[in-house]
């Protein structure tokens, strides 16, 4: 489980983050949802650790990601934006590489890492060097790097930018997998239909702010649009009355 | 310490897959000093294996003038040959390199002879030509010897021992050994070798920091329930390893290439056995770790590939620095310089080929100073990768 509260973070003058709060419960999905320059990836780089919050809380399983640091990682998979893989290591060893820096026992690693080559379905080219690979199989062999320890919570920033239809279809079905098996998934997107199919929970993030965090009828109901790409917008318009006039 | 290993293995392995890395590393560093140095050495014995033995052709104009002279240069070896017809065409033979050297003797020579006026003899040269130096240097000796002798003939035939034009007698008495000729030269190879230890190293430092930004790899890794320091351990020792491949291969390397190199005609007996070998890399290899750190360092700062290049590159020439203000200076090895790293390894090294006794308090002080500053280094890089602007 995931939470966050009231997070400030800013960059010299820009603001990135001005009090956000929300909970991502064990066995759901939660989308995080927002234009570009939200405040989506600070948010989430805070949760993993990367960057520290100017002030504000964030728990994963309860551990504090400011005091505890090496222990909330520990409890986190996480895909940052962009794969980043090796490309001189093939796919079987870019994710065994993080299996060992996740500290598992030596003699599980192998086990472990087919484990999930078969969950993910890249056997036809896990023992191929990544160098060369499409953004989908990048995507799989990334995702399968930070799922080889079986965290308990994933966060998933961006996963399915440039992926084509097939891929991303079978991008949701891990997603979908991962919360039947009582994961807390939390994901970033810039894209209404994305989230609308996949998660039990959106959270609407616009200038550094929550917008609105409910499921996906509640947001109809809250916006008064039956449309899904209207109810977007409003909601941002009500935090950041500029938003239409910069896009 | 699973942490470092882990990532230390990673690295090593990534890198012997990268063939930039491997270029660098296995063939320009170590080949980069031997081919230079037996380029430098041929060039040399060129220009200083003057075989006083090989005649020399002088163009001298108007020889007629003189033919005692002429005559005694014969005898001294010199081959005389006609020169341009005048003057002017002997400054511009000279000018546009068609002779080294030309001799002028004017045709008022031998009447100046007999009336005890010096007479002039012009040695036209181009002292900017340094080939045509050496035939230059011996056309005058010659020329000045005949002087002296035409001088000491007329003081015996006025009853003067020619003895009383010479006050002194100045011998120069030299006591540096072949090996210690051969040093002034071998200690450009300190240089060479500092250079393929940080080439080895370079494209693995680089890679390991601006280059894993670049790549987006860097976020995830920063994700990992492990701690930074361990990462930039890991990362620095790799690199330590490619610098000591480098270098060990460099010194294999000029083991086999000197013995092709003819340094006994320059009067040089290096040192340069597989036991000299053995001890000049355990000697050079502490500079590894400030070599590997201070790339990391300096890529730590930069954005991107390119530019990490750019920068470490100038990394390259900082060992340089103090090893050029000494040979200039001539500093001899005192325990102060011992403390600068590169410095120390240049200094104990010149020694070694010298065959000079190794002096173990400076062998000491280099090898703890220079791993107290690597390790410095290496502690500052692991506070860099705490900062929050790492990720850029």
């Amino acid at each position: 489980m995931i939470r966050v509260d009231n997070l400030h973070k800013s960059f010299g003058d820009v603001n990135a983050v001005k009090g956000v709060s929300f909970t991502a419960d064990d066995g759901k999905i939660t989308g995080l949802l927002g234009p570009n320059g939200a405040g989506k990836s600070t948010t989430l780089r805070v949760l993993y650790t990367v960057l520290t919050p100017d002030s504000g809380t964030a728990t994963i399983d309860g551990v504090d990601v400011v005091t505890e640091r090496q222990a909330a990682r520990a409890r986190i998979g996480s895909l940052p934006h962009g794969a980043g893989l090796y490309p001189h290591l093939t796919a079987r060893e870019n994710i065994a590489y993080y299996a060992k820096l996740y500290d598992m026992p030596g003699d599980t690693v192998d086990a472990a890492v087919q484990k999930v080559i078969d969950q993910l379905d890249i056997n036809d080219f896990a023992d191929r060097r990544t160098k060369g690979f499409s953004q989908g199989q990048q995507t799989k062999v990334a995702l399968a790097r930070s799922l080889v320890h079986e965290p308990q919570n994933v966060l998933l920033d961006e996963p399915s930018n440039g992926l084509d239809v097939m891929a991303t279809r079978s991008l949701r079905e891990r997603i979908r997998e991962l919360k039947n098996a009582g994961k807390c998934v939390l994901f970033s997107s810039h894209v209404m239909q994305e989230v609308a199919a996949l998660c039990d929970e959106i959270v609407i993030i616009a200038a550094g702010q929550v917008a609105l965090h409910d499921t996906i009828d509640g947001i109809r109901n809250a916006t008064g649009c039956e449309d899904l790409e209207d109810a977007f917008v409003k909601a941002i318009e009500m935090v950041d009355p500029t938003a239409e006039q910069t896009a | 310490m699973k942490t470092i290993i882990t990532v230390f293995m990673k690295e090593v392995v990534d890198n012997f897959r990268d063939r930039r890395t491997l270029m660098s590393a296995l063939l320009m560093g170590p080949l980069f000093g031997p081919i230079l140095f037996a380029f430098v050495i041929n060039l040399s014995l060129k220009q200083s294996l003057s075989n006083a033995d090989e005649s020399l052709d002088l163009p001298v104009i108007g020889s007629e003038h003189a033919p005692n002279l002429m005559s005694y240069l014969e005898s001294n070896n010199i081959v005389i040959v006609d020169g341009p017809e005048s003057r002017s065409a002997a400054i511009d033979g000279v000018a546009n390199g068609e002779h080294d050297v030309v001799v002028l003797i004017p045709d008022t020579f031998g009447e100046n002879l007999a009336n005890m006026v010096p007479a002039t003899i012009e040695v036209i040269t181009d002292q900017a030509n340094t080939q045509a130096e050496r035939e230059t240097r011996r056309a005058t000796r010659a020329l000045r010897s005949y002087g002296q002798e035409l001088a000491a003939m007329r003081l015996t035939v006025r009853g003067v021992s020619p003895m009383i034009m010479r006050p002194l007698n100045v011998d120069e008495v030299d006591v540096s050994t072949p090996s210690g000729r051969s040093a002034i030269l071998l200690g450009m190879l300190s240089y060479f070798f500092i250079f393929a230890l940080l080439t080895g190293g370079m494209n693995l430092a680089i890679d390991s920091t601006a280059g894993e930004r670049e790549r987006g790899s860097l976020e995830p890794l920063l994700c990992l329930p492990v701690k930074r320091d361990h990462l930039i351990y890991g990362k620095i020792l790799a690199a330590c390893l490619f610098m000591a491949i480098s270098l060990s291969l460099s010194l294999t390397c000029f083991h086999f290439t000197l013995k092709f190199m003819p340094l006994q005609e320059l009067g040089m007996t290096p040192n340069f056995g597989p036991s000299v070998v053995l001890i000049a890399f355990l000697l050079l290899v502490p500079f590894a770790l400030v070599g590997a750190s201070l790339m990391t360092l300096v890529a730590s700062f930069t954005k991107s590939f390119k530019e990490a290049q750019t920068w470490v590159s100038v990394v390259l020439l900082a060992p340089t620095m103090p090893i050029l203000v000494v040979s200039i200076l001539m500093v001899r090895p005192s325990t102060l310089l011992m403390f600068v790293p590169s410095l120390s390894q240049h200094l104990l090294l010149v020694g070694l080929i010298k065959n000079e006794p190794l002096n173990m308090l400076h062998v000491a002080v280099s090898v703890g100073a220079t791993l107290i500053v690597g390790a410095l280094l290496t502690w500052v890089c692991a506070r860099l990768y705490r900062r929050e602007g790492l990720l850029g």
